[in-house]
């Protein structure tokens, strides 16, 4: 089972640090990560294993969004699979 | 990897495009609660309710944390309860009003479909009684909604019902007339209804379905406009196909999300219905969507062309997304629950006959259209007639959801609140239609009906 893990808001050092820092929190494993910054927008899209994972996946869905709101970003946790349903046929 | 484009539109559609599921509706059957003594048959259906939908509130909640998409209502549609007060006579169906209530209490949902009778043909042992109740039940009680279905395709239209309706829906916005004649809001006339409905206030749980399924509703106008913006010189078949893609993965969302609550809940999974249903909330109206594609407002000439075309392009994408597609499934045109809608009928573009034409060729009907309070329940038993006909002959479902606002007059407004919105007071015609409606009896089944 996979998240997908989606940070978009204005670039600040440490980003990254922060949000993989609470992946390794939950025992999610980050399997890959896209990032771009375009002009001072940050844009980061990372791809998690949640099988292993030491809480609930609300949990993770939650600290996320708190630490969104603390950094003023907008992030979002979702589970893979509705990207793959709504994309591929 | 999954396209980083992709992941973006999805969380746009969710976060500015209001992008949800509009609702998980439980359909319970409660034929095996049918009892001869009303208070047993009560405690029945509120512990079989119970029973049943215990989790689907939890699960709801669970799901959309998980995969991030709002689930806006959950809900539960019943057994038609005119069956279960079939068995007891001489009773006050509303004990079984008050007791869904209860359940719907416990079970935390918004609202219970299912108080209704399935009269199109004449009305047989309990249906007179549960009817004749309605305005009662949708007083005592806020979550309950009620459905009766006076007309069908195959049988024709049971005129005595339709006159019976058209009081029923006066009494019932009497009988609430201080709270913003909220009662008719619960109440909807339907011809052609159908049996797995997700959507509320028809709701029902037919006769035909297992004992116990999940059904879901989704939305998306938002959606399809804004992806129609990107669009503004396209010819209108390029639109269909934009139109087509978007329904599609909009519904491909929805039977996900359906798949998952029936393996959750244990319970199997019934249907996705294909709908594009409105909220009052800024950027969530099907007619902008109209607007979007050339009108200046809704409700202008061209209206009943575009909305063909979007019914159709909606039902297209979103057949093939769905692995058991059913319910009313196509655009949904509720005046007060769709903002554009409201600033047509305001601005005098959107009339009660523009709508009736729309109503040819979208899902359901003259839905939460607010009346002037003086109306006659003669007058809203022909709006009725004329509705189903439409329905009867072109063998689709339609459905009549009026509120006469008592005390009010064209050009003053109803204010419901919470996703039924708020309703301007549209004109009806002064000139009687009674004596028609005084005749009663049958319109008798139309060719249409001779498909053996």
């Amino acid at each position: 089972m996979k998240a997908v893990v989606t940070v978009i808001g204005k670039d600040n050092v440490g980003i990254l640090h922060k949000v993989s820092g609470i992946c390794t929190e939950y025992n999610a494993n980050v399997l890959e990560v896209t990032q771009s910054v375009l002009q001072d927008m940050f844009a980061m899209i990372m791809l998690v294993d949640i099988s292993a994972m030491s809480a609930d996946f609300a949990q993770l869905v939650d600290r996320m969004e708190t630490l969104g709101k603390e950094l003023g970003l907008s992030i979002h946790t979702m589970h893979e699979d509705i990207f793959n349903s709504m994309h591929s046929i | 990897m999954l396209n980083v484009y992709d992941i973006l539109e999805t969380i746009r559609m969710i976060q500015d495009e209001c992008l949800d599921i509009r609702t998980i509706t439980m359909g319970i059957s409660l034929l095996d609660c049918i009892d001869t003594d009303i208070d047993k048959a009560c405690e029945k259906v509120y512990n079989k309710i119970v029973d049943r939908a215990r989790n689907l509130v939890p699960v709801g909640q669970q799901i959309e944390k998980e995969y991030g998409i709002p689930i806006i209502n959950k809900r539960i549609s019943v057994t038609p309860i005119a069956m279960l007060a079939a068995a007891c006579p001489n009773q006050n169906p509303v004990k079984f009003a008050k007791a869904l209530q209860r359940a719907a209490d416990t079970c935390g949902v918004n609202f219970i479909g299912g108080y209704s009778a399935l009269v199109h043909k004449g009305f047989s042992a309990g249906d007179m009684a549960l009817i004749q109740s309605i305005p009662e039940a949708l007083d005592v009680t806020q979550n309950i909604c009620s459905s009766v279905n006076i007309g069908s395709t195959k049988s024709g239209i049971n005129m005595d019902a339709v006159k019976l309706m058209g009081q029923i829906v006066k009494q019932s916005a009497e009988r609430t007339a201080d709270r913003d004649c909220i009662g008719p809001a619960k109440l909807v006339v339907f011809c052609n209804a159908v049996e797995d409905n997700p959507f509320m206030a028809g709701a029902f749980h037919g006769v035909g379905e297992p004992d116990c399924e999940i059904h879901v509703g989704v939305s998306g106008p938002g959606v399809v406009r804004s992806a129609l913006t990107k669009y503004p010189d396209a010819s209108i078949n390029e639109i269909a196909d934009v139109i087509k893609k978007t329904a599609f993965k909009i519904t491909r969302m929805g039977q996900l999300v359906g798949a998952r609550a029936s393996k959750e809940l244990g319970v199997p999974f019934g249907i996705v219905d294909l709908s594009l249903a409105p909220t009052p909330a800024i950027g969530d109206s099907v007619a902008h969507i109209l607007e979007e594609m050339g009108l200046e407002m809704c409700g202008t000439h061209g209206t009943t062309a575009c909305l063909a075309m979007l019914n159709d392009a909606v039902k297209k994408g979103g057949v093939m997304a769905s692995s058991t597609v059913g319910g009313l499934s196509g655009a949904f045109i509720p005046v007060s629950e769709d903002a554009g809608m409201i600033d047509a009928a305001v601005a005098g573009v959107l009339s009660l006959e523009k709508l009736e034409a729309m109503t040819a060729v979208c899902s359901v009907g003259l839905d939460m259209i607010v009346v002037p309070g003086d109306i006659t329940p003669e007058t809203i038993s022909a709006i009725i007639a004329d509705e189903a006909a439409i329905g009867m002959v072109n063998s689709k479902t339609t459905a009549v959801r009026l509120i006469p606002a008592i005390g009010k007059k064209e050009g003053e407004t109803l204010e419901f609140g919470g996703l039924l919105g708020s309703g301007p007071v549209m004109p009806v015609r002064e000139k009687s239609p009674a004596k028609f409606i005084n005749r009663g009896g049958r319109i008798p089944a139309p060719m249409q009906s001779l498909k053996n």
